[in-house]
């Protein structure tokens, strides 16, 4: 990368995007699957107790979706500043 | 066909398909020895990384574990899936990009240090070597009930074919068996599961399964299953959290770090061919990991639930009648399978109140309505215990399955903990051969002698696996979680530091390791001995078990990684910025243009 101000401003989307990411990976399953995951259980969703869905199925689903939206969303933002491979 | 001929016809086709795999994938150079020429698809790798990671207790142990625990189980579950999303996000696609063949090999060039390459190591040789000890009793378990031969021959005949592909095959060789390895594990998990879901519920899908109906009724399996398990005086299974809250909360956090720092589970990723491939590979990896991972609650449930209904028959329709003096199975007319594995003596039963029948309940409920009722039905205590490994391999016997199902189960168990035990052996023998014979010791080595060199180190790296199988350490049982906790603390926080902070300095990142795994190791050691040895302990001195806050020492990798990053910062504070040229390096390794081929080139 030559231009040191894009370099600054990659770095930034990339931070974005990662807290992003992290924030819904905690939600998910430090949040639904353990903190809330009581509150949650008075939810039934089929014979399932909500938060006890999250902790055993749910976060797990959502762990793969993230991963690949953060690729897809970082192969954009790669694209736009310039530095994806070639 | 008799079971046992089907047993030996299954696996040995298991075993000759990876042997023909090592022939066809031989190591030609170190590029393809340690990284299999970083031209492995992503997809591909991420099966091989599937079944790399997924070893014999997340085949063997995990279902079992959560049957017993319930939702507590789950800290399994979310921990050890969704360490993925840290890997994949924060370390995979750059450390791809950085480029070399090894952990350490980051470590040592990042922080400009041969002494931080050096600890890496050493935190690498230790929880890799504590993690290989379980794959290789795992080994000789599997063989010894299920090929009839002892324990011994068992983790011999586990050297011999792991020798076959991992010296000849290097990196390349590991890779395309694990990937066959997976197929022949993830086919032996699910296929009973299908079956026993669609017994129970109706439904062939596990994940489904376990949030259906039980099959004839209109009442969910989770809450039959709910009400089975609080009738005997256990706790609700849906709730029931042996120890805290925080604790299932830091536990969960130890094992995501730990997964994310585990050495040969991030060399895989030095595989692809490129930074982009890095991350898709990832995402691949966690999908043919949640095949299993949403399939295992479901065979934890059912086979819990498969469990109480055989001692227990009527419990389900008449909940009261297991109070009754024929509420239980007469231990004469127990099934055939209960038979088979008393043999192993993983099964045991006890008539502490001489009615010959079996009673299998909660003696320690908490609930003094129910304790009254066993008492009043002249129960003596409980008198069956389980291990809980049988879970998933008696799982088609309890079912009735048919030969060749149990055949795949033998199989899968095998190919999982010798797909891992390969992945940890390459993991070793690169650190010994490169970041040790090559960085330190011998650095003018040729090409040609450092794959020897490499070859050598393997090979020895199988001997003393095996003989750590053959003479398990009293402190076998322990070891894997110390594995997680030493990842945890020591190697995660470095790497992590090495690519977010451009400031982070050789000083900084050394006694954030040295400080991570000493107090993460004074925890476990304070708990279980030092260095597990018997009568070592020293609990009382940090004022009694789980005195930092109900924080179990399989849980405390998180905490100190937390001291590693505190201690990290604070030194990096006082202690001289790292040079121009590092900052510059860190700088490259954040952008994926100008990924190259992985080389060994000590910079």
């Amino acid at each position: 990368m030559s231009d040191q101000h894009d370099s600054h401003a990659y770095w930034r989307a990339t931070m974005g995007l990662l807290t992003k990411v992290l924030i819904i990976w905690a939600l998910v399953s430090y949040g639904a699957g353990i903190l809330f995951a009581d509150m949650l259980n008075a939810v039934m969703v089929g014979g399932y107790p909500l938060g006890f869905w999250f902790a055993q199925q749910g976060a797990i689903y959502v762990f793969i979706a993230l991963i690949f939206w953060y690729r897809k969303k970082m192969n954009e933002i790669d694209r736009k500043f310039d530095v994806h491979e070639e | 066909m008799e079971l046992q001929t089907t047993i030996y016809l299954v696996v040995g086709l298991t075993f000759a398909s990876y042997i023909g795999i090592a022939i066809w994938a031989r190591a030609g150079s170190t590029s393809e020895f340690y990284v299999a020429g970083s031209n492995v698809n992503p997809v591909m790798n991420g099966m091989a990384t599937a079944a790399d990671w997924m070893s014999a207790a997340s085949f063997i142990s995990m279902a079992g574990l959560i049957a017993y625990m319930g939702y507590g189980g789950s800290l399994f579950l979310m921990g050890w899936t969704g360490g993925y999303v840290l890997l994949a996000c924060l370390l995979a696609p750059y450390l791809r990009k950085f480029g070399k063949f090894t952990v350490p090999q980051f470590i040592g060039d990042r922080f400009y240090s041969k002494s931080a390459s050096t600890i890496a190591v050493v935190c690498l040789l230790i929880a890799s070597i504590t993690y290989i000890i379980g794959q290789m009793t795992g080994v000789g378990v599997a063989f010894s009930r299920f090929l009839g031969v002892s324990n011994d021959t068992g983790i011999y005949i586990g050297m011999g074919i792991v020798f076959a592909y991992a010296v000849f095959g290097g990196m390349k060789g590991i890779t395309y068996t694990q990937v066959a390895q997976y197929i022949v594990l993830i086919t032996a998990y699910i296929v009973p599961a299908i079956f026993i879901s669609l017994q129970l519920t109706g439904n062939p899908m596990p994940q489904l399964g376990l949030g259906a109906d039980m099959a004839d009724t209109s009442k969910s399996l989770l809450v039959t299953l709910n009400q089975v398990v609080q009738d005997l005086g256990f706790n609700e299974y849906t709730t029931s959290l042996p120890g805290s809250k925080l604790n299932m909360f830091v536990y969960t956090l130890s094992l995501m770090i730990g997964t994310a720092g585990l050495p040969h589970v991030i060399m895989r990723f030095f595989t692809v061919k490129s930074v982009a491939d890095a991350r898709s590979s990832a995402g691949w990896a966690l999908v043919f990991i949640a095949l299993l991972y949403t399939t295992a609650p479901a065979v934890a449930a059912m086979a819990r639930m498969n469990l109480h209904t055989t001692i227990n028959p009527t419990i389900i329709t008449e909940p009261n009648s297991i109070f009754n003096a024929d509420g239980s199975i007469v231990y004469q007319d127990r099934p055939d399978w209960m038979k088979r594995w008393e043999v192993t003596g993983l099964l045991t039963w006890q008539d502490k109140n001489d009615d010959g029948r079996i009673q299998y309940y909660n003696d320690k409920s908490s609930d003094p309505a129910f304790m009254q009722r066993a008492e009043g039905a002249g129960w003596k205590g409980n008198e069956l215990s389980v291990n809980r490994d049988i879970i998933v391999m008696a799982n088609p016997e309890i079912a009735l399955l048919p030969n060749w199902v149990i055949a795949l189960v033998a199989a899968g168990g095998l190919a999982a903990a010798l797909s891992t035990a390969a992945g940890l052996l390459m993991a070793i023998s690169s650190a010994i051969s490169h970041d040790l014979v090559k960085n330190v010791f011998a650095p003018n080595i040729s090409e040609k002698g450092e794959l020897l060199t490499g070859k050598i180190a393997m090979a020895l790296s199988i001997v003393l696996a095996g003989y750590l199988g053959l003479n398990p350490p009293g402190f076998a049982a322990g070891t894997v979680a110390l594995a997680f906790g030493i990842a945890a603390s020591s190697l995660f926080p470095a790497i992590m530091m090495g690519i977010f902070s451009k400031k982070m300095n050789k000083s900084g990142a050394m006694a954030g390791m040295v400080s991570g795994l000493s107090v993460t190791l004074f925890y476990v050691f304070a708990h279980k001995g030092i260095f597990f040895i018997q009568g070592t302990s020293y609990v009382d001195l940090i004022g009694g078990p789980n005195s930092f806050f109900g924080i179990t020492p399989e849980a405390f990798g998180a905490i100190g990684a937390g001291v590693n990053f505190i201690v990290a910062f604070a030194v990096d504070k006082v202690t001289k910025a790292p040079p121009e040229h590092i900052q510059q390096m860190v700088e490259n390794v954040r952008i994926p243009r100008g990924s190259g081929a992985v080389t060994g080139s000590h910079a």
